[in-house]
């Protein structure tokens, strides 16, 4: 190692503590734009409308670690018979758009608990298909913080 | 720690950490192949037997003369019992059991060992967290004692506690010793980590230990 | 085996949502992290979680490389009859597990 590497080395070694955080290995998958996304959705609709509301999605504005968001769905106020088949779930910045896709029916509460990996601050999609063949969803916006000291 | 945090621990199902237990309380019971003692052999039921005892660790161990902590008191057990399979340190078997071990002192109170003949240790301990050390020359106490409650960058800081060991920590996305988490804090500071099962580790979770008294046992505990 | 932990009622009564809590052991490799080689891992995760009660799937998760470690999954169905539920996992690798929990609906 070179006089020069070396110093350059111990410049980025007492950089702030938060650096170490920074995962480059990781972070070369993480998606630029959505175009992914939107073509998972499509797929997921048949290229339906969804109308936003109806279905609500409960996931910390904060979290604190990306390797774990707790994620809560609800569609409330269902009318008479009318149940929800299929909630799909899509991020924007994860190397997949496809989050989680869950397929329930007359017999199950449209009310459903996970947790979910996040690569990086982004925008949840959330979109439910009801029995009456009507497409609705929600998004949010999640921040992730970043673990002070990882593994090393 | 986040509320969403703070439920997943609260909530058995929820936790991850209680998987681990659930492989500890097998290994318990588990007796080495072609017969020979489990640890309920001697031990009986961990839920009578082991209440109150990760509470008490690390405690004074008459064999070496020096402090030795939950992991290492189970490796000496098992070095003694024959047929026992080898658990290295950080190994799954080894941090499950612990876990075990630790679950059945959950909500005691920490309650550090009075034994005398400790208190040099204690005191090795508190100096090596006064002690700056690595490229960014920064002590335990420069952070946990001083900026606890501060944030580094996102994270909060928090003061240091040691009292929900082995835990399932987010960011590892498993389960993990305080040695483990105590290497992570030193690679953050650029420090060497000295290897596991070190006496510099044991005598810093003496300190630790003392420190966080009389906080409750929460093993298995999760973190982000 | 990996260790699964389920949180289900023995008793129900007839016609009222149960809570079923799930939580399996796995490691959900993404298929995108470098090991300590730098090489990227293959996936290794589980792909399918499967609801089977009173004669039919009442429920049904497809699963993700953004489904976190340890995957934790919480849902309601209807208390029919008595009877078993089946709780199936399925992943890469030939992964599969069932756990099976006895319904009593009064």
């Amino acid at each position: 190692m070179t006089a020069v590497s070396r110093r350059s080395a111990l410049g980025i070694g007492a950089g702030a503590l938060a650096l170490v955080t920074v995962k480059p290995a990781a972070a070369q998958f993480v998606r630029k734009d959505g175009a992914a996304t939107l073509e998972a959705i499509r797929a997921f609709t048949g290229g339906k409308e969804a109308a936003p509301g109806k279905i609500v999605m409960d996931i910390p504005p904060l979290v604190e670690n990306g390797n774990s968001a707790p994620l809560k769905l609800d569609v409330p106020g269902l009318g008479d018979g009318v149940f929800v088949r299929r909630i799909g779930v899509f991020n924007e910045k994860n190397p997949l758009p496809e989050t989680v896709t869950l397929h329930l029916g007359p017999r199950t509460a449209p009310r459903v608990q996970t947790r979910i990996r996040l690569a990086d601050s982004q925008t949840i999609t959330a979109i439910a298909e009801l029995s009456d063949g009507t497409f609705h969803s929600a998004t949010a916006d999640v921040i992730v913080t970043l673990a002070a000291c990882v593994e090393g | 720690m986040s509320a969403s945090t703070q439920a997943m621990q609260r909530d058995d199902v929820q936790n991850p950490g209680m998987l681990a237990a659930g492989q500890g309380e097998a290994l318990w019971n588990a007796q080495p192949p072609g017969g020979g003692q489990s640890c309920a052999s001697c031990h009986g039921d961990a839920t009578a037997s082991m209440k109150g005892v990760a509470a008490r660790y690390p405690a004074f161990d008459e064999a070496t003369r020096r402090p030795i902590d939950l992991q290492d008191r189970i490796r000496a057990c098992n070095a003694r019992r024959p047929g026992a399979p080898d658990m290295p340190h950080e190994s799954e078997e080894l941090v499950a059991l612990s876990a075990y071990v630790g679950l059945q002192s959950r909500g005691t109170p920490t309650a550090p060992d009075p034994d005398p003949r400790l208190a040099p240790f204690r005191a090795r301990g508190q100096a090596l967290f006064e002690r700056p050390i690595g490229q960014l020359n920064l002590s335990c106490a420069a952070c946990h004692d001083a900026r606890a409650g501060g944030r580094l960058a996102g994270a909060l800081i928090p003061q240091g506690h040691p009292n929900g060991y082995p835990l399932y920590r987010l960011e590892w996305q498993g389960m993990g010793s305080l040695q483990r988490r105590l290497r992570n804090c030193m690679t953050g500071v650029r420090a060497e980590a000295p290897p596991f099962g070190a006496p510099d580790f044991v005598e810093l979770e003496l300190y630790l230990q003392s420190r966080a008294a009389p906080l409750a046992v929460e093993t298995p505990a999760v973190r982000p | 085996m990996a260790r699964a932990l389920v949180n289900a009622p023995k008793t129900a009564k007839a016609g009222e949502m149960m809570e079923i809590k799930t939580l399996i052991s796995h490691v959900m490799e993404t298929g995108f992290r470098p090991g300590m080689d730098g090489r990227i891992k293959p996936r290794d995760i589980i792909t399918e979680f499967a609801c089977e009660y009173d004669g039919e799937v009442v429920f049904r998760a497809a699963l993700h490389p953004a489904t976190s470690a340890n995957p934790y999954l919480a849902f309601e169905t209807r208390a029919t009859r008595s009877g078993p539920m089946k709780l199936t996992w399925r992943g890469d690798n030939g992964f599969e597990q069932t756990e099976t929990v006895d319904i009593t609906v009064e």
